[in-house]
C-alpha cells in the first residue's frame, strides 16, 4: 500500500483568501475607529483649550426665555431640555399638517391633470409650474409678510359669529374644555373608529362573497358622528366652550393658531403639493393605456376607473416618490426660523445654542432627531410600498 | 495592504495636525487686515451705506485696532453676523474681533471661551410702543405681543422682568433687528424691545417715526463691548488698549485735528499716548505710533460718538452714561505709561 501522497499542501495562513479578507476588514475597522476617536478627542481637547464648555449638563439648567407656542406647558423657568421637547413637538405638528395637506393637494392636482375639462387641466399645470419653480424660502416670506401682514389688527378682527376671529395675531376659535365624565365620549370616538375599520373589512368580504356593494362611506360617517353624539347625550354633555375674548391687547382663551404656523403650513403644503402632483402624474401615466380602455369597454364611470383601476396601479410608482417628498418636507420645515415659528431648529439650534454657546452638542442632537424622524417616515413608507408593489415570483 | 497602510497613515496625520494655534496678532500682521464681525445693519453701530462703506461705533473699534496694528484704519474686512452666529464665528476663528453691540455677561465671559476687551457703550434695555396704544409705562403691557431678536440677552431680560412683575406676554422672535421692525410695523406685535440705542435707531427706520414712543423704563444693564477669543493675551491687550486709547485721547483733550500737534509738542501724557515718548507700542508688539494712528485716522471717543450716534447723526443720543467720568458719565480709561 503506497502512502497517500499529500494531495494538497495546506496553504500558509496569509495565502488563504478568507483569512486575508478577515484581516483586512479588521484592520479597516480598527483604522476607522481610531479615526473617529481621533476626531472626537481632538475636538474635545480643542474646546477645552479654548475654554469652551462641553457636555450635556446645560440640558438641566433653566432656560430663562419664553416660547411663542408650545403644545406642552412651558414657561421661562423650565430647562433647556424642555425647550428641546417643545421645539420637537412643534416640528412634528407642522410636518404632520404639511404631509397630510400636501398629499391631498398633490393628488387632486395630479389627477386634475387628466381631466377632460380644459380649464381644470390648465389650472393644474399653472399651479405646478408656478410653485415648483419659486424657492421655498420666498414662498414662506410671501405667505407670512404679504398675506398675513395684510390681515386687520386685533381690535378690528374679521369674525364669524363672534366666536371665530381672524387677525394679524392669528386665528382664534373656541376650544372645548373637558370636564369629568368626558372619558365616555373619548371611548365612544375610539370605538367608532375601530367600528369603521371592522365595517370596511366586513363590507369587502361581503362583496367578495356575494357581489353586493355596501355604502361604506355613508355608513362610516354615520357611525363616526352618531356614536359620540349618543355618548355626549348620555353623559350630559361634559364639555364647556372656551370662547376667545378681546382683553387688553390680545384675545385670550380658546384655541390660537399663530400666523407663523399658518404661513409655514401653507407654504410647505403648496410647495410640496406641486412636487407630489408631478409624482402622481408620473404614476398615472405609467399605467398602461390598455387598462383604461378595457375599463371603459366594460362600462365603468370615469371616476370609478380612476379610483379602482388606475390609481391603485399607479401607486407602485407614486409611493417611492412620496417617500422622498415627505422627508423633504420635514427637512424644509427648518425654514421656520426665517419667520420665527418656534420649531426645533429655531428654538434649540437658534436660541438655546446662542444662550449656552455649546454648538457641537446641540447641532449633533438636532441632526440625530431629524435623522430619526426621516428614517421613521422612510420605514413606514417602505412598508406601504411593499404592500402596493407588483407581486413577483421570487 | 499598501493602500490600507496609506489610509491609516493619512488618518493619523490628520488627527495629529489639528490643534496648532498661532497668535492672532501675528496672523493679522501676516494677513495685512483685521477680520471684524459686525451686525447685519444697525444704524449708529455698524451699517453699510450705498457705496459699501461701513460706519458706526462698533466699526470704529475695529478701525482703531487696524490703525494700531497695521497703521491703516481702512485695512478691515467686515463680516456681517446675526445674533445667532456671532459667537460661533469668533470661537472658530473666522473673525478676529466681534464688535457687534454684544452685552458683557458672565455666561459669555466664562463658558464660551471668549473675553470681553472693554465696554464701548453703556446701554440698557427698553420698550418701544405705538403712541395710539395709550400706554405710559411698561407695567401696563400685560398680555402684549413683543417682538424680539432671537438669541439675545433681550429675550432673557424680558422674561425676568415680566415674571418679576406678575404680567404675561407673547414672544415673537425674529432673526434680525430689521425683521423685528417689520413685525412691529405690520402690527404683529404691540411692543418692540431692545437696547435703548437700538430702539432709537429702529425708530428712525419706521415709516412714521413720530408715531412711536420709547417707554421710560430701563429694565437692565447692557454694557456693550468688543469680544475676542480666550487664551490669546497679546491680541487681547491690543484690542483693549486700542479702545482705551480713544477714551484716553478724549480725556487728555486730543482729537484728530490736534493729533499732530500733540505728538510733536503736547504735554508728557499726550506724548506718551501718541507714541513720541515711551515704548508702549513695543511692549504690545505693534508700531510705536499706534496711539497717533488711532486718533488721527479714527478720532477720539467723543468724535466717534458724535459722528455715529450723537448730535452729528440722525439718532441724536445724549452722552449720558457714556460721557467721561469727570463730566457726569462713567467712561474711565487707564493711563498710558
Amino acid at each position: 500500500m503506497s502512502e497517500k501522497p499529500q494531495v494538497k499542501s495546506s496553504p500558509s495562513f496569509f495565502n488563504n483568501p478568507r483569512n486575508r479578507s478577515l484581516i483586512y476588514q479588521l484592520l479597516l475597522l480598527v483604522g476607522l475607529a481610531y479615526f473617529f476617536y481621533g476626531i472626537v478627542s481632538n475636538t474635545l481637547a480643542n474646546m477645552e483649550a479654548r475654554g469652551i464648555k462641553s457636555g450635556y449638563d446645560f440640558l438641566f439648567t433653566t432656560a430663562g426665555f419664553d416660547i411663542l407656542m408650545s403644545l406642552i406647558p412651558y414657561d421661562a423657568t423650565h430647562t433647556y431640555g424642555q425647550t428641546f421637547v417643545v421645539g420637537l413637538l412643534n416640528t412634528i405638528l407642522v410636518s404632520t399638517i404639511g404631509i397630510i395637506l400636501s398629499t391631498i393637494v398633490g393628488f387632486i392636482m395630479g389627477v386634475a391633470h387628466f381631466s377632460h375639462n380644459l380649464l381644470i387641466r390648465k389650472i393644474a399645470v399653472a399651479y405646478i409650474e408656478t410653485f415648483r419653480n419659486i424657492p421655498l424660502l420666498l414662498q414662506i416670506f410671501f405667505w407670512y409678510f404679504a398675506v398675513l401682514a395684510a390681515l386687520p389688527s386685533a381690535r378690528q378682527s374679521m369674525s364669524i359669529g363672534e366666536a371665530i376671529f381672524l387677525n394679524v395675531r392669528g386665528l382664534y376659535f373656541p376650544g372645548l374644555i373637558a370636564e369629568s365624565g368626558a372619558g365616555i365620549v373619548y371611548g365612544a370616538i375610539t370605538a367608532a373608529i375601530a367600528g369603521i375599520f371592522f365595517l370596511r373589512r366586513w363590507a369587502k368580504k361581503r362583496q367578495n362573497d356575494t357581489g353586493q356593494q355596501f355604502p361604506v362611506f355613508t355608513a362610516s360617517l354615520g357611525i363616526l358622528f352618531g356614536l359620540p353624539l349618543i355618548a355626549l347625550l348620555v353623559s350630559g354633555i361634559p364639555f364647556v366652550w372656551d370662547f376667545p375674548e378681546l382683553k387688553g391687547f390680545n384675545f385670550r382663551g380658546g384655541v390660537t393658531v399663530i400666523p407663523e404656523l399658518m404661513a409655514l403650513a401653507l407654504a410647505l403644503t403648496v410647495y410640496t403639493g406641486a412636487f407630489i402632483a408631478e409624482a402622481v402624474r408620473a404614476g398615472i401615466q405609467a399605467v398602461p393605456h390598455g387598462q383604461t380602455e378595457a375599463a371603459r369597454s366594460i362600462g365603468l364611470k370615469e371616476s370609478k376607473i380612476m379610483k379602482l383601476i388606475v390609481v391603485p396601479q399607479a401607486m407602485r410608482v407614486i409611493v417611492p416618490l412620496l417617500n422622498s417628498e415627505y422627508q423633504s418636507l420635514v427637512k424644509n420645515s427648518t425654514l421656520a426660523t426665517a419667520i420665527g415659528y418656534p420649531d426645533l431648529f429655531t428654538v434649540f439650534v437658534g436660541t438655546t445654542l446662542n444662550q449656552t454657546g455649546q454648538a457641537i452638542e446641540i447641532v449633533f442632537m438636532t441632526m440625530a432627531v431629524y435623522f430619526v424622524i426621516n428614517m421613521s417616515i422612510s420605514f413606514v413608507m417602505n412598508r406601504f410600498n411593499a404592500s402596493v408593489e407588483l407581486a413577483e415570483r421570487n | 495592504m499598501k493602500r490600507l497602510t496609506s489610509v491609516i497613515a493619512t488618518g493619523l496625520a490628520l488627527g495629529l495636525s489639528f490643534g496648532a494655534q498661532a497668535g492672532t496678532l501675528e496672523d493679522v500682521q501676516k494677513r495685512g487686515s483685521v477680520s471684524c464681525g459686525v451686525s447685519t445693519g444697525l444704524a449708529g453701530f455698524s451699517q453699510k451705506d450705498e457705496n459699501g462703506t461701513w460706519s458706526g461705533l462698533d466699526v470704529d473699534v475695529c478701525r482703531a485696532v487696524a490703525a494700531a496694528v497695521l497703521g491703516d484704519a481702512a485695512k478691515v474686512q467686515y463680516k456681517p453676523l446675526t445674533a445667532k452666529e456671532r459667537f460661533t464665528a469668533l470661537q472658530s476663528g473666522e473673525i478676529d474681533i466681534l464688535s457687534r453691540n454684544t452685552t458683557w455677561t458672565h455666561t459669555r465671559d466664562t463658558s464660551l471661551g471668549l473675553n470681553f476687551a472693554g465696554v464701548n457703550y453703556y446701554d440698557g434695555q427698553g420698550f418701544m410702543v405705538s403712541k395710539d396704544l395709550g400706554v405710559k409705562s411698561a407695567l401696563e403691557l400685560d398680555g402684549a405681543a413683543v417682538c424680539i431678536q432671537a438669541g439675545t440677552t433681550t429675550e432673557l431680560n424680558l422674561a425676568d422682568y415680566f415674571r418679576a412683575n406678575g404680567i404675561t406676554y407673547k414672544a415673537i422672535t425674529f432673526d434680525t433687528s430689521d425683521q423685528t421692525r417689520a413685525g412691529f410695523e405690520s402690527g404683529r406685535c404691540d411692543v418692540l424691545t431692545s437696547d435703548q440705542s437700538q430702539l432709537y435707531a429702529l425708530r428712525i427706520g419706521l415709516k412714521d417715526p413720530s408715531s412711536a414712543m420709547v417707554l421710560p423704563e430701563v429694565i437692565s444693564k447692557e454694557p456693550l463691548g468688543p469680544v475676542v477669543s480666550q487664551g490669546d493675551d497679546a491680541w487681547f491687550n491690543v484690542v483693549r488698549w486700542s479702545l482705551m486709547a480713544m477714551v484716553e485721547a478724549e480725556f487728555l483733550g486730543v482729537d484728530s485735528a490736534s493729533a499732530d500737534k500733540a505728538k510733536a509738542e503736547g504735554n508728557p501724557s499726550q506724548k506718551r499716548l501718541m507714541g513720541s515718548e515711551g515704548d508702549s507700542g513695543v511692549k504690545m508688539g505693534i508700531p510705536a505710533d499706534w496711539g497717533y494712528n488711532i486718533v488721527k485716522q479714527v478720532g477720539n471717543y467723543a468724535e466717534s460718538f458724535e459722528r455715529n450716534v450723537g448730535a452729528g447723526s440722525p439718532l441724536k443720543i445724549a452722552r449720558g452714561l457714556n460721557a467721561q467720568w469727570n463730566k457726569g458719565g462713567i467712561m474711565y480709561s487707564s493711563p498710558v505709561r
